[in-house]
């Protein structure tokens, strides 16, 4: 009996290994290394002016101390731009170790390397810097009004400058019949993976290969970056990330100044070296994200149809671009989501500041746009008076439209084109799940009781899937054993599981016979890496279209030993056998055998295979000349554009009327990202990102002072949720295959979080009453807002009504 | 032996507030003395007039001890809001009495119980009362070479309904604002009435409500000008969580909740201890 | 210049697990760091080391405590369970692909609990400890008891599921224990 492998909810693979212990994460391994610990700027912006190691040196266990001095050639130079953009036109990178001058709290300046950490840290205690300060900037507001620079070279802290346009939006705004605009803030925050970031490096002088084990999201980039930087051929540099403990995007940001100081110390030291950091480190010296001030001028007309969409923003980068612009790029073109905004402008400048450096956290930009959107739409709709899901839908791409393209360009360089979706069906979805329409009843009850509840509603589109590619690589060996192989890596995705499904379901075996690697350039040395939702479509792909090759390749050899047509074959279990005649069969392991003509036998199975088993014909070569030994296949999906999935989110949120605290009594997901592999994975991760949008909704922002030390560095004061904070989370899916993949899989990592801002803003806005511009909030921001808004003082932003037209 | 380490010495017991800080390496004692060994420091005591507490009782020990909530309630109360249970397991009373923390919740029931704490140092023993211990911020009238070895707290008079209330922004945070209420009712009038604080004063502190309320019927107290009394004795900060304005609001809104519920059970006594999960609502409650 | 000596070094000997294990280590080596380097067990995680994130919990006489609040030094004379060690309790069985898991992890496997795994050596030993309290938790008490600890990858909902669910495995295999006579 073949059981439907693709679709299902298999438990999963991993987790056996994962709930005993049994993990390996970066810390686990390389117990007998030494260990690295780094002095770090305490200034957001100076001068290095002297570097004092001589009461560091003498503490025992210290091997070695280094500062930028000891850096040679590329080492020494500045950290590459991974993503460069036309428009990026003062892109800045920052040093491995700081040369010169510090630009944030927490760069890394003195690099020290002991028996072990406790004793690193020792002697970074007794590490002494100097510096002269130089003047801070903190904030948006405050870098573009570059009174000072935080790079003299990059005038109005500008680092890039983007324009897009479709239609000509000044004109249909000035002949739109209303038109309104809205000042919205997004605060900053971050991915805070439960694991920081480690990285684990050995020499093998002998062999003349580095070995760099990083919990990564890409040990492609890793290797390549980390090649380039040390001289060393790509072929000697072996790049495996472990077991992950969470990336959310931080991770996929490299080289990390320790992964290239690292390997390079290991290798002049000619020992194991390892560095994890410690949740201060994390906090001080990884990556930000989704800091915007943001400008909206809408035009519609009196059905809230958009006429004209005008957006301007303020994106903070921090204090370097390694990453270039992916994140407000993202925020530019998912702002869309699922309408047609009649003509479209948006301009951005990203800016810098004296700050951790900004890159992609689970959403990349997208929670932004969706936020600027969103809110866009609440304020036509309270204008107009007219139902919030109702002047959505009529601003909506219908599904006959599809594939509509927005005359714009992703992330990836490519159209910005949407290929499926039923926005239409998933909204009657959401408000049926949700009770939209009964929710004028359920407030009027509330109010009778004294509470205050309010209904908010979000949607999103996705561009997920996003190129060049990503590969796989099957192989059955002659025990019957498929080891399956994909260069992108995992951080909790359960790719492990979904994969072998894929595999089990393509090539017709157990999935027990199944065994994925994922992250390890020495299984698959073509990969891009594991960011914007993209594995289950690049990498399913991949892997299925190995495993058929390898199944054609499976049949025509079994076709052959059973003297039948492969047509006539099916695999089932790991046998192969003719349909319908099951008892003319021939196990996938022996197939596996044949298909490697041997000259020894290893062990009784490979016997079959050997010159004198009778098994070959004599009239052949034993490899054709078209093909190879061994039953496997590789292959790579590389698709012409991303896919687009979609969702839409609704809560019901209660206010207390005295103190203002926010309680989200329901939470409804709609969620679409085509076929699914694994349903019960999937809904995991869109618990996990409601999760974290939540926190991005009500709790988590960065707080700096003028002088840009990060205030809150530790969990005490950054509030992430625990279960008590996070709701009871109800969904529903939808599924529009995805017409660009024979999968017809979209994307679904980072759906959980996109729209909760603004799901969560709209929901209080509607309970309050006023404007809610600014997010996250807390109740203490609540309750400041009800004051200001009862003694009719206007808060600034609000949106501001233009007389009509 | 704290007298040979002295300024440069810390003392160890559960170490829940203290090991935080040595990682992070933003204090390096010279010294860490760790009592966890020393005999007779772990045991509660209940008599008629109070309970007493070991340095080495923990927070879990205290508040699972049946004893000790039927003698005091308001400690089992209280005790459910320190941190989470795993630091409850490990932490104890004293060492957050000791601590002085103005966010802690154990030194305002020592403030409002009139409790003592029992000192022993190189020149002998003596007892301070909570009035006289907490001098400031994380500051105490400990000399240097002193112990806590107990804290003794006194129950209250018959009659008497307690309850505490804090509001976090999170389960298990520092509270932004935290309230324990007495109210002491006899022969169907109100008494006495007091409250101290959590997170809003510089030390702990006990407002004195009783002339405001002494002779109503419980059904008929006008709680409002309490409310009034603690508005205005209340000093709070403002730190990065919340305003000082908003604090204010707060502790007078918890005030108001817990004097209602500290009346409750002094008519109908205090239930359990434990805050029920909030039945009303299907979501979670968000801070 | 100032000179630093090497530290001193006390042999600690703590039971983890039921095993006694022994090491030489300065007395500021936190008890977190002392089961993963010094005794190579790994399975107890630091996600912060201020005690808010919970990955280190670890039972020490069955009550949990986070093992980067304590020294190794402290915990001599105390019994130390890790997540190594929870399959080896009474209503351990072994799974499918052969490994022992008590009711807890179980449930965990059954119910998606985890993705990465790191934060969850510490929700499988809180959770142990809990449900030996509280056996039969409503699903409010579940999410309130796991509410100590950070998870950044799940929203906690199977977490919650889990728990349930585990206390429905601890009842069926205690009834399956009573049936062998065992007793309680």
């Amino acid at each position: 009996m073949t059981t439907q492998m693709f679709g299902a909810p298999i438990k999963r693979r991993e987790d056996p290994r994962l709930v005993t212990g049994n993990g390996r994460y970066l810390d686990d391994l390389g117990q007998g290394a030494l260990e690295a610990a780094f002095v770090r700027s305490p200034h957001a912006h100076a001068r290095i002016v002297d570097i004092d190691v001589a009461d560091a040196v003498d503490v025992d266990g210290v091997i070695a101390i280094y500062t930028h001095e000891d850096l040679p050639g590329k080492v020494g130079e500045p950290l590459p731009l991974l993503i460069p953009h036309p428009t990026l036109t003062h892109p800045r990178t920052g040093y491995a170790l700081a040369k010169d001058e510090v630009n944030h709290v927490g760069e890394p300046v003195v690099m020290v390397i002991a028996r072990d950490r406790y004793l690193a840290e020792d002697a970074c205690q007794r590490i002494r810097v100097t510096y002269d300060t130089l003047p801070v900037v903190v904030g948006v507001d405050t870098a573009r009004a570059a009174e000072a620079l935080v790079h003299e070279d990059a005038p109005g802290n500008i680092a890039a400058h983007m324009v897009q346009e479709v239609g000509d939006v000044e004109a249909a705004m000035a002949g739109a019949p209303h038109t309104l605009s809205l000042d919205l803030a997004v605060e900053r925050s971050a991915c805070m993976p439960m694991e920081g970031k480690g990285v684990l490096a050995r020499w093998d002088a002998e062999d003349g290969r580095l070995r760099i084990h990083s919990s990564t999201q890409t040990t492609t980039g890793v290797r390549a970056a980390v090649a380039a930087k040390l001289d060393l051929p790509l072929d000697r540099v072996d790049c495996i990330a472990p077991d992950v403990g969470g990336g959310f995007g931080v991770k996929i940001m490299h080289p990390w100044p320790e992964e290239v100081l690292v390997p390079w110390a290991a290798r002049l030291l000619g020992h194991e070296v390892k560095w994890t950091e410690d949740r201060r480190e994390h906090f001080i010296s990884s990556a930000h994200e989704r800091a915007q001030l943001q400008e909206v001028q809408v035009g519609f007309d009196d059905d809230g149809r958009l006429l004209a969409l005008d957006v301007k923003f303020w994106h903070d980068n921090g204090a370097y671009t390694p990453y270039g612009i992916i994140v407000p790029i993202i925020t530019s073109t998912q702002l869309l989501g699922p309408y047609k905004p009649g003509t479209y402008r948006c301009e951005f400048w990203s800016l810098y500041t004296n700050t951790v450096l900004v890159t992609p956290y689970r959403g990349a930009g997208r929670p932004q746009g969706c936020y600027a959107m969103e809110r866009t739409m609440d304020a036509i709709a309270a204008y107009l008076g007219i139902d919030r899901a109702e002047v959505r839908s009529r601003n909506f791409i219908q599904p006959e439209e599809m594939p509509y393209d927005h005359g714009l360009l992703f992330q990836d360089g490519r159209p910005l084109k949407y290929d499926s979706g039923d926005f239409p069906a998933s909204l009657a979805k959401l408000k049926d799940l949700v009770g939209w329409d009964d929710f004028a009843d359920y407030r009027a009850r509330a109010e009778a009781e004294g509470r205050r509840v309010g209904i908010g509603i979000g949607c999103y589109v996705e561009g997920t899937g996003v190129g060049p590619y990503e590969g796989g690589h099957v192989q059955v060996e002659s025990s019957g054993r498929v080891n399956v192989a994909t260069g992108l890596t995992t951080q909790g995705q359960g790719h492990q599981t979904v994969f072998a499904q894929i595999v089990a379901q393509e090539l017709g075996v157990r999935i027990e016979d199944v065994h994925v690697t994922t992250g390890d350039t020495r299984k698959m040395g073509y990969a891009v890496g594991t960011f914007a939702s993209r594995a289950a479509v690049m990498s399913g792909n991949a892997i299925a279209l190995a495993a058929r090759s390898v199944r054609a390749k499976a049949l025509r050899i079994a076709g052959e030993a059973l003297e039948v047509s492969p047509a006539d074959l099916e695999i089932v279990d790991g046998v192969v056998r003719v349909a319908g005649s099951p008892s003319t069969s021939i196990d996938l392991s022996t197939v596996a055998v044949l298909s490697n003509p041997l000259r020894y036998a290893f062990d009784d199975a490979a016997r079959a295979a050997t010159q004198f088993a009778g098994t070959f014909d004599p009239d052949k070569p034993p490899v054709a000349a078209d093909d190879e030994p061994g039953l496997e296949g590789k292959d790579f999906y590389s698709p012409t554009q991303a896919t687009f999935a979609n969702g839409m989110h609704a809560a019901i949120v209660e206010t207390d009327p005295v103190t203002a605290e926010i309680t989200i009594l329901r939470y409804c997901v709609i969620h679409d990202c085509g076929k699914m592999i694994n349903p019960m994975i999937v809904e995991g991760q869109v618990h996990g990102g409601v999760a974290q949008g939540v926190g991005g909704a009500l709790y988590e922002r960065m707080v700096y002072d003028d002088s840009g030390q990060l205030l809150n560095a530790s969990f005490m004061d950054f509030l992430m949720p625990y279960a008590s904070e996070v709701p009871h989370i109800e969904t529903d899916h939808l599924e529009t295959p995805s017409p660009l993949n024979s999968l017809g899989l979209k994307g679904a990592g980072e759906a959980g979080c996109i729209p909760v801002t603004a799901v969560i803003a709209s929901a209080i806005e509607d309970a309050e009453g006023f404007p809610i511009t600014s997010m996250p909030i807390s109740p203490v921001e609540l309750w400041e807002l009800r004051l200001r808004h009862a003694d009719g003082v206007a808060t600034s932003p609000t949106p501001r009504k233009e007389p009509a037209r | 032996m704290l007298n040979q380490v002295g300024h440069d010495g810390k003392v160890l017991a559960g170490g829940q507030s203290l090991i935080p800080i040595l990682n992070m390496r933003l204090a390096s004692p010279g010294h860490l003395v760790d009592i966890n060994g020393v005999e007779g420091l772990d045991t509660v005591t209940v008599s008629e007039e109070e309970v007493r507490v070991g340095a080495l009782v923990r927070h879990a020990q205290l508040e699972r001890h049946g004893g000790a909530f039927g003698a005091l309630p308001l400690l089992r109360q209280a005790l459910v809001h320190v941190a989470h249970p795993a630091i409850r397991n490990r932490g104890t009373t004293v060492g957050s009495i000791a601590h002085a923390d103005a966010a802690g919740e154990m030194p305002s029931v020592l403030a409002l119980t009139q409790g003592v704490v029992e000192a022993r140092g190189a020149a002998g023993s003596r007892e301070i009362t909570a009035a006289d211990f907490f001098l400031g911020a994380l500051e105490t009238a400990l000399a240097e070479d002193e112990l806590v070895v107990a804290t003794r707290f006194r129950r209250f008079p018959r009659g008497t309904g307690t309850a505490f209330a804090e509001s976090a922004r999170r389960h298990g945070d520092y509270a932004l604002a935290g309230v324990a209420a007495t109210v002491t009712v006899t022969d169907g009038v109100v008494r006495e009435a007091r409250a101290s604080f959590v997170s809003v004063t510089e030390v702990p502190t006990v407002l004195d409500l009783t002339e405001l309320v002494a002779g109503s019927e419980p059904g008929s107290v006008d709680w409002s000008v309490c409310v009034d009394a603690v508005r205005a004795h209340v000093d709070p900060e403002a730190d990065i969580h919340a305003t000082a304005d908003y604090r204010r609001m707060l502790a007078a809104e918890l005030a108001r909740r817990t004097l209602h519920q500290a009346t409750t059970h002094a008519v109908t006594g205090p239930g359990t201890g434990h805050p029920t999960p909030d039945a009303e609502h299907e979501g979670v409650r968000t801070r | 210049m100032s000179e630093t000596r090497t530290e001193l070094l006390h042999d600690v000997t703590l039971r983890v697990n039921g095993v006694p294990r022994t090491a030489s280590v300065p007395a500021r080596r936190l008890l977190s760091d002392f089961l993963r380097h010094d005794v190579g067990l790994t399975g107890t995680h630091v996600g912060c080391e201020h005690g808010v994130c919970g990955a280190c919990t670890v039972l020490v006489d069955g009550a949990p405590m986070r093992a980067c609040l304590m020294f190794a030094v402290s915990a001599r004379g105390h019994e130390i369970t890790t997540v190594e060690g929870l399959g080896d309790a009474p209503d351990a069985r072994p799974c499918a692909t052969g490994e022992p898991m008590n009711p807890v992890q179980q449930a965990f496997t059954e119910c998606h609990g985890l993705q990465c795994g790191y934060c969850t050596p510490g929700f499988l030993t809180t959770i142990t400890a809990y449900l030996q309290e509280n056996p039969h938790p409503t699903e409010g008490e579940a999410r309130e008891a796991i509410s100590g600890n950070l998870c950044r990858c799940t929203g906690y909902q199977n977490i919650v599921k889990s728990v349930l669910r585990a206390a429905e495995i601890r009842d069926e295999r205690a009834g399956n224990h009573d049936d062998e006579g065992a007793g309680a």
